[in-house]
């Protein structure tokens, strides 16, 4: 029995954050306050807006219900939402390679994915317990722009297939289980 | 219903066995060397002791079965790729006598569909096989019931093998070799699980759903789907999606013209992350949302449960 509305979604939340000290502290309390999992934060520090504001993008996962409460948690506190939800990144995709991916240079495969896809990785985690040189696994987390998913993954694939790596993808068709 | 049961094995038997439970009566058991044929009403009892005494349910040369006086017969002899057979020509020889068929082997239906439509409408008999998906799972009666044409998407974990060992990696965090020959040892994983592990197994499951779903409009076969197994997912994998609050599952997809089996991530907390041997399918339907069905999805009385609700939807001779 699944009702959508209490199925939990990954959502991106885009900020602009005026540049002073506790303002990325501030800007996450709303989203934590109102029930919201943080999956990722990505504080592009180095790319201010033409207003010298500092872009800050938020990946969590909550209801929908709960999502629509952050928001307005958000904007009651004065945040500069850019984005919200499905708009832009409305796919946050998460995979799972593994293989010798340290032997077939993992960044190599990284940048590799990042222009084949036009999707940013925008977290990494490594788990190689049997030693670099053997068998190791990768969890990438890709931002990519609505619509683009299915050429993110077949590009994936693609690379996946030419270092001999085993992909674990997300669920395609209609997305959340 | 006077019911010919072709296969003796766990889903033959417990056909042979509950049949009477479901007021109906087996007048033909046979298994790849021999039968036993009564148009009364053969002794279910004596015939599966002499399977376990001899090795055969009889000695009436196999054939005799199909040529027997029944109403149904039941396909439960081993799956088989290609052209099916000898499943196909059981199927086949049924229809053309007019009889009913209930498939509990999923070959002629993943492989040759448009075939078995193509007896089933020179006959007067019909052709049903639900247990061929999902065990002892309404899948294929529920998609009936929908009607194909507002479906738009099926998908689940339909390999109950592929399932057990990846809960198990990821419960305990060990590896694909050990918790494989621990499945052997617990008659989950058979002695040789290629069928089950590769995606092969699931892959049929799906092509049927695919089959069912495009009614006359096209004829899937295994070649049709891209399928990859869990043989190579180390537990490192594992590991890396649980601390990201997601599982692997070995997933059948059918959407868009497109079956594909594979690992998956799912969210560990999501009806379709499934553990031990359980079964699910989700069904995206046009005007009610997704629908769950879960259950057993394997094992001789709950797919002989499934045959058995197939007989029941027969129209009486």
């Amino acid at each position: 029995m699944s009702d959508s509305q209490d199925e939990v979604r990954a959502y991106t939340v885009r900020l602009e954050l005026v540049d002073e000290p506790g303002e990325l502290l501030r800007a996450l309390h709303p989203i934590a306050d109102n029930g919201g999992n943080l999956l990722s934060i990505f504080h592009e520090r180095g790319n201010m807006t033409p207003r010298g504001h500092i872009p800050v993008e938020v990946d969590l996962e909550a209801t929908p219900e709960r999502f629509e409460d952050i928001v307005e948690a958000l904007q009651a506190e004065n945040f500069n939402i850019i984005q919200a939800g499905a708009e832009r990144y409305s796919e946050a995709l998460t995979i799972v390679l593994s293989g010798h991916l340290v032997n077939t240079d993992l960044s190599h495969t990284l940048s590799h994915i990042q222009e084949a896809t036009e999707a940013t990785v925008t977290d990494l985690s490594l788990s190689a317990p049997e030693g670099t040189e053997d068998v190791s696994s990768a969890r990438l987390r890709l931002a990519t722009e609505a619509g683009n998913a299915d050429n993110a993954l077949a590009a994936v694939r693609e690379i996946a297939a030419e270092k001999e790596l085993t992909v674990v993808e997300p669920l395609t068709a209609g997305g959340d289980a | 219903m006077k019911l010919a049961v072709l296969g003796a094995g766990a889903v033959g038997r417990s056909v042979a066995e509950l049949a009477g439970d479901y007021g109906h009566t087996v007048t033909a058991l046979a298994d790849s060397s021999g039968a036993v044929v009564d148009g009364d009403g053969i002794d279910v009892d004596a015939a599966l002791a002499a399977k376990e005494a001899d090795g055969t349910v009889g000695s009436a040369r196999p054939e005799t079965a199909l040529e027997a006086e029944y109403d149904a017969l039941v396909e439960a002899t081993p799956t088989t790729l290609g052209d099916a057979e000898p499943g196909f020509g059981h199927v086949e020889a049924a229809l053309e006598r007019d009889r009913h068929v209930v498939l509990a082997n999923k070959g002629p239906v993943a492989e040759r569909y448009a075939d078995v439509r193509a007896l089933e409408r020179e006959s007067a008999g019909d052709v049903l096989f639900e247990a061929t998906v999902g065990g002892a799972m309404p899948v294929l009666s529920t998609i009936d019931d929908f009607d194909p044409e507002h479906i738009t998407a099926a998908r689940g974990v339909l390999n109950g093998t592929a399932n057990f060992i990846l809960s198990r990696m990821a419960a305990e965090g060990l590896g694909y070799e050990h918790v494989l020959a621990e499945a052997q040892d617990l008659g989950v994983a058979e002695a040789d699980p290629t069928f089950d592990v590769e995606g092969t197994d699931a892959a049929l499951k799906c092509v049927i759903v695919a089959n069912v779903l495009a009614g006359e409009r096209r004829e899937y076969t295994l070649d049709d789907a891209t399928v990859e197994g869990i043989s190579s997912i180390p537990g490192s994998a594992l590991e890396l999606a649980q601390e990201d609050g997601r599982t692997i599952r070995l997933i059948g997809e059918v959407a868009d013209g497109d079956v594909r089996v594979g690992p998956r991530l799912v969210p560990e907390n999501a009806a379709l992350s499934v553990s031990g041997t359980r079964n699910i399918v989700q069904l995206e339907t046009e005007h009610a949302g997704r629908l769950n069905i879960s259950g057993r999805g394997a094992g001789g009385p709950e797919t002989a449960s499934a045959v058995l609700a197939d007989v029941g939807r027969l129209p009486e001779a």
